[in-house]
């Protein structure tokens, strides 16, 4: 049925291809063809502009572009490693090296670049590498292991971030540019001496106007060193080159196909090659402007243009692009755009530059004060809110020498979003307007920049561009008349973050209190405020004047929700669920033998949750105090399945009896699972620790999760498993055990302080202004000078902590609350039933389904001694 | 099914007195004024079998719906909190899925189609101790539905 739907053949699957996938699937163009995709890589699409994240612990895995499933749904065929490897044009069918023939109708070439390797002496010795795949950069960590310093030959933007990575894993790294400065391309001679100061101070070694002439070889073969131009050299045990790149039109050529005298396959404003049944996209192609773009946005376009072709919609030619860019090289921000070097007739430019702090930031703009261009080196803030600006001949809307200065000298010049023009483009990555972006919140109800994005794409390429999105948003809604209520509730207009402070400063230690004294509504309070406060006040109880530790003790008692108040899980039919705690999830037999006798005795259903506990369900309210007498009586604890608070740390064996395990996982997972037991949080909190780099406990599912390392452990925070999962991100690396709880305490508190109401750390870290990288400075390198403060509250907390389940057995007062009815303390609840199901007893929910039907037996319904 | 509502402000009331709800022409005790919480409720089994959800609210009045979630057939309503709305209905949210019911008037807010029954409720005073312990034990396990008494005690 296939043959009779003409076929697109695709020949290269990196970043353009995938998008031009994805184009097609939302063109609707998919159904009408069969596709077919040859991928010289074993794996499909991934994120090769943010590939150094590998080095920061994203695995190939993380890196894919598509989601699950994306290829199987539109029916697109995939053939991994399988390169092609020629192109007969005239029975329009292309070869793979090993031999298979596939036929097309359309066949688009998005086989993007090779790295070029200058043709040194020595060049193919072992230690020297490229920079493009992952497979690159596996080789390169694992040569590593065994190397001291590493040399990358080029300095540009590309060399600089394999500079970072070498840094990162701890070689001596050196960089050598043949030109006068770095990044040459981007940056003038300010710039390039900018970021060359802020880079020396980091230890990297800079070395320019030099240019390579031999990698210098041991009798192995293995590289030793380097010698350069000027007769100098250099030792090194690793060489990677990073010299530009050439694009891959090897193919073109052997098919006659034209290719442009420096490379590149030549194609019209539609992106047709010189056979009108070939396309060629991304950096393969020599776009119509003469130029070969080596950035991904450009590519993107040429994508959705062939895309529409197929689709039959009208082509959106591609004439060429903005080549502006934004990255972080070594933590320092480098942004260049429009005309950046002043080759404009007339151009003049506005220069600021402080060496001391290696800041360097130019205006290029007209006669007219229209801006033109220009380049942003150690602090670039700015780049988001100017490049939209640039050229639109609109003279600036405030002297462009207030843009340039410090922030905090002169007239504070925040370019917020009203100053930009409709037809702004916004976000580069995407190519959205600010114009779009307004239609988004106007038209479509977006109120938010993840709705937003999820609705423009905008913001969802580099993230360059979110700060100003956000401005937008803001505007645009305070234009419309809406308020943003960012309050907790209808009674509070603070956020939780707000009134956990209030809390802390002022010492309020009741819901009454901080209602009358704070909110905005005198009521009763409500559902939603009343346990958040109460999770406040718990959370800070070590520090509050005259507020016990128990949550069931004064007005907090009023304030839980019900699960809390009973201390338990209340499930379907009104009753409740039981979980003691079972650190790392060991338990010895004695105990798992009790759990089986309170459960069989108590004709209880159980459950072995993911936690690696045991979930006891079907427990009337009135039977919970004897279950959990017979259970503290055997040595357990409340597991606080009930609380927003820490629910388990999972472990795998660990290195005790697993033949790959490097460290001890269970006892941490046991001690970090004692240290932070009864913690109340603005939501769930669980952790697992791992014993090797296989993960077998699933840790980077976790809100913080340890993975061992041979030298100690690795922490990530933020991760989430439920709905919407997402990988926990490397906070720090090779952490003895001091450290990681350090580490911890502090993330914890952190969190606490600063989370919404029912704000997962995912979710946390995804909107913090600064994400992760924020969090790894405050918590990891103090820049808020909170540590010792966070510090202090987490050894309060855990010389607070106290068994919830043995206090309130041993107080009268907190177990009156455990009846079915107060008015007749020795019934049981009839509405409570259960009817078997699998050899267990599940909820009988006919029962409930009228009120008539609970009446009638009544007369019969046992008192509770005579029950059991 | 549904009765008004009697909010009785208790600003009197002291640790031993009653709560009694109307059942039928009477009024039967239900449980001591100490026994409530502020903005929290308790279950109580009626006479004939039904089951109520006593809240006393933050300005100290008592109210009584049908224990009954309906939109789960479970009997939660007594274990979920209270809160009050902007123009200050006072209403208890179930704990299950956490619809809001007013407590005056039985109207779920969040779904105009449902309503649940409330009993009228009261501050009866303080009775002899004597008496008071022949009532209440002799709850609602003893006695039919037409709220005769059976002598099983
Ligand atoms: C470390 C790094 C950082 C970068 N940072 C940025 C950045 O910050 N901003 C930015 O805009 N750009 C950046 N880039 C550039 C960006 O990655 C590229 O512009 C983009 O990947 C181009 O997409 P493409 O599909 O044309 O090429 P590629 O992504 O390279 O994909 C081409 C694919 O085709 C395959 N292929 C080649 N020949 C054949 C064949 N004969 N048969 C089958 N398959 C074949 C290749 O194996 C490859 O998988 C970066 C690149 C690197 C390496
Ligand atoms: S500019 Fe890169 S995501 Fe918007």
């Amino acid at each position: 049925m296939t043959t009779t739907r003409p076929t697109v053949l695709l020949v290269g699957y990196g970043m353009v291809g995938h998008r031009f996938l994805e184009a097609l699937a939302d063109s609707g163009a998919a159904d009408r063809h069969r596709v077919v995709v040859l991928a010289e890589e074993p794996r499909p699409a991934y994120d090769r502009v943010a590939l150094t994240s590998y080095f920061s612990g994203r695995t190939p895995e993380d890196l894919l572009l598509g989601e699950d499933g994306f290829l199987d749904r539109h029916g697109f065929e995939l053939h991994l490693s399988s390169p092609a490897a020629s192109i007969d044009r005239a029975a329009r069918t292309v070869t793979t090296a090993d031999g298979r023939t596939f036929g097309y109708d359309t066949l688009v070439l998005a086989t993007g670049s090779y790295p070029f390797v200058p043709p040194v002496d020595g060049r193919d010795a072992e230690g020297c590498f490229v920079y493009r795949t992952i497979e690159d950069l596996r080789a390169i960590e694992s040569y590593a292991a065994g190397a001291k310093t590493g040399a990358v030959v080029g300095g540009g933007l590309l060399g600089l971030e394999a500079a970072g990575a070498l840094k990162g894993i701890g070689l001596d790294t050196h960089v050598v540019e043949f030109a006068p400065r770095l990044m040459p391309v981007q940056v003038d001679e300010g710039g390039g001496a900018a970021l060359r100061r802020t880079i020396e101070e980091m230890g990297v070694t800079v070395h320019t106007g030099v240019g390579t002439r031999t990698v210098l070889v041991s009798a192995e073969g293995r590289a030793t060193g380097m010698g350069f131009t000027d007769g100098s050299a250099l030792d090194t045990d690793l060489v990677v080159f990073s010299a530009g790149v050439r694009p891959r039109d090897q193919l073109a050529r052997d098919c006659g196909l034209t290719v442009g005298e420096r490379g590149g396959i030549a194609v019209d404003e539609n992106c047709r090659s010189s056979d009108e049944h070939v396309f060629a996209i991304g950096e393969c192609a020599l776009a119509v402007d003469g130029r070969v773009y080596g950035l991904v946005a450009p590519g993107y376009e040429m994508a959705a243009t062939v895309a529409r072709q197929l689709a039959g919609q009208d082509p959106r030619p591609f004439t060429g692009a903005d080549l502006s860019t934004k990255l972080k090289l070594l933590g320092v921000d480098v942004a260049s755009f429009g005309d950046a070097f002043g080759s404009t007739p007339g151009a003049l430019d506005v220069v600021y530059s402080d060496s001391r702090a290696g800041v360097y930031k130019k205006l290029v703009v007209s006669r007219e004060g229209a801006l033109l261009g220009g380049i942003l080196v150690g602090e670039a803030d700015q780049y988001a809110a100017l490049r939209p600006l640039t050229g639109t001949g609109t003279p600036l809307p405030v002297p462009a020498e207030s843009l340039v200065l410090p922030t905090g000298l002169a007239a504070p010049a925040a370019l917020g979003g009203s100053a930009l023009p409709d037809d702004a483009v916004v976000c580069n990555c995407h190519n959205v307007t600010k114009g779009l972006i307004r239609g988004a919140v106007t038209e479509q109800g977006c109120g938010t920049v993840p709705e937003v994005k999820r609705c423009t794409e905008a913001g969802t390429g580099c993230g360059s561009c979110l700060k100003l999105i956000g401005s937008i948003v803001t505007e645009e809604l305070a234009a419309g008349g809406v308020e943003v209520d960012r309050g907790l509730c209808p009674c509070f207009a603070h956020t939780r973050a707000e009134l956990y402070e209030i809390v802390r400063v002022r010492g309020v230690t009741t819901h009454r209190q901080l209602l009358a004294e704070h909110g905005r509504l005198r009521g009763e309070g409500c559902e939603i405020c009343k346990p958040t406060v109460a999770s406040i006040i718990a959370s800070l109880a070590p520090e509050l004047p005259a507020v016990s530790g128990h949550i069931l003790d004064g007005e907090q008692a009023a304030l839980q929700d019900t699960n809390d108040h009973f201390l338990a899980n209340i499930q379907r039919n009104g009753s409740y669920s039981v979980v003691p705690r079972i650190p790392g999830g060991e338990i010895t037999p004695e105990k798992l033998i009790v759990i089986g006798e309170v459960a069989r005795d108590f004709g209880l259903y159980t459950k072995i949750t993911g936690g690696q506990r045991i979930d006891l369900f079907g427990a009337r309210v009135d039977q919970l105090p004897q279950i959990w007498s017979r259970l503290v009586a055997a040595g357990f604890e409340s597991g606080h399945a009930y609380g927003k608070s820490l629910r388990t740390v999972k472990s795998c064996v660990g290195s005790t009896w697993c033949r790959y395990g490097v460290q001890d996982s269970v006892a941490m997972a046991i001690r970090l699972e004692l240290r932070y037991r009864g913690l109340r949080s603005p939501h769930k909190l669980k952790s697992a620790v791992s014993g090797c780099a296989r993960e077998c406990a699933e840790a980077r599912g976790k809100d913080f999760g340890v993975i061992a390392t041979s030298s100690g452990w690795n922490l990530y925070v933020g991760g989430n498993g439920g709905a919407t999962p997402r990988h926990a991100d490397l906070l720090a690396q090779d952490l003895s055990d001091q450290e990681l709880i350090r580490l911890i305490d502090r993330f914890l508190m952190f969190y606490i302080r600063t989370a919404d109401r029912l704000e997962r750390t995912s979710t946390w870290l995804e909107r913090l202004d600064g994400g992760l990288d924020h969090v790894r400075d405050v918590v990891v390198h103090d820049s808020l000078g909170l540590a010792a403060e966070l510090e202090r509250q987490m050894a309060g907390h855990i010389a607070g902590y106290q068994d919830e389940w043995a206090a309130t057995l041993a107080t009268p007062d907190r177990l009156r609350r455990f009846v079915s009815f107060v008015n007749a303390p020795g019934v049981p609840d009839p509405s409570i039933r259960f009817t078997p199901e699998r050899d267990q007893v599940k909820p009988d929910l006919a029962v409930l389904a009228t009120v008539e039907e609970l009446l009638r037996p009544l007369d019969t319904v046992p008192r509770l001694s005579e029950a059991r | 099914m549904t009765t008004t509502a009697t909010a009785t402000t208790a600003t009197t009331a002291t640790a031993t007195d009653r709560v009694e709800l109307r059942t039928g022409t009477d009024w039967t005790p239900v449980c001591d004024w100490a026994a409530l919480v502020p903005g929290r409720g308790v279950a109580v089994l009626l006479p004939d079998g039904r089951q109520a959800a006593v809240f006393r609210d933050h300005l100290g009045r008592v109210h009584a719906v049908a224990n009954r979630d309906p939109f789960t057939g479970a009997y939660v309503l007594s274990r979920g909190l209270l809160g009050s709305t902007p123009d200050g209905r006072v209403y208890v949210a179930s704990p299950l899925l956490k619809q809001r019911f007013d407590l005056l008037t039985g109207a779920c807010l969040d779904d105009d189609t449902v309503r649940i029954p409330v009993h009228s409720a009261r501050i009866g005073s303080a009775q002899p101790p004597a008496a008071a312990r022949q009532h209440h034990p002799a709850g609602p396990a003893h006695r039919g539905r037409n709220g005769a008494a059976r002598g099983r005690v």
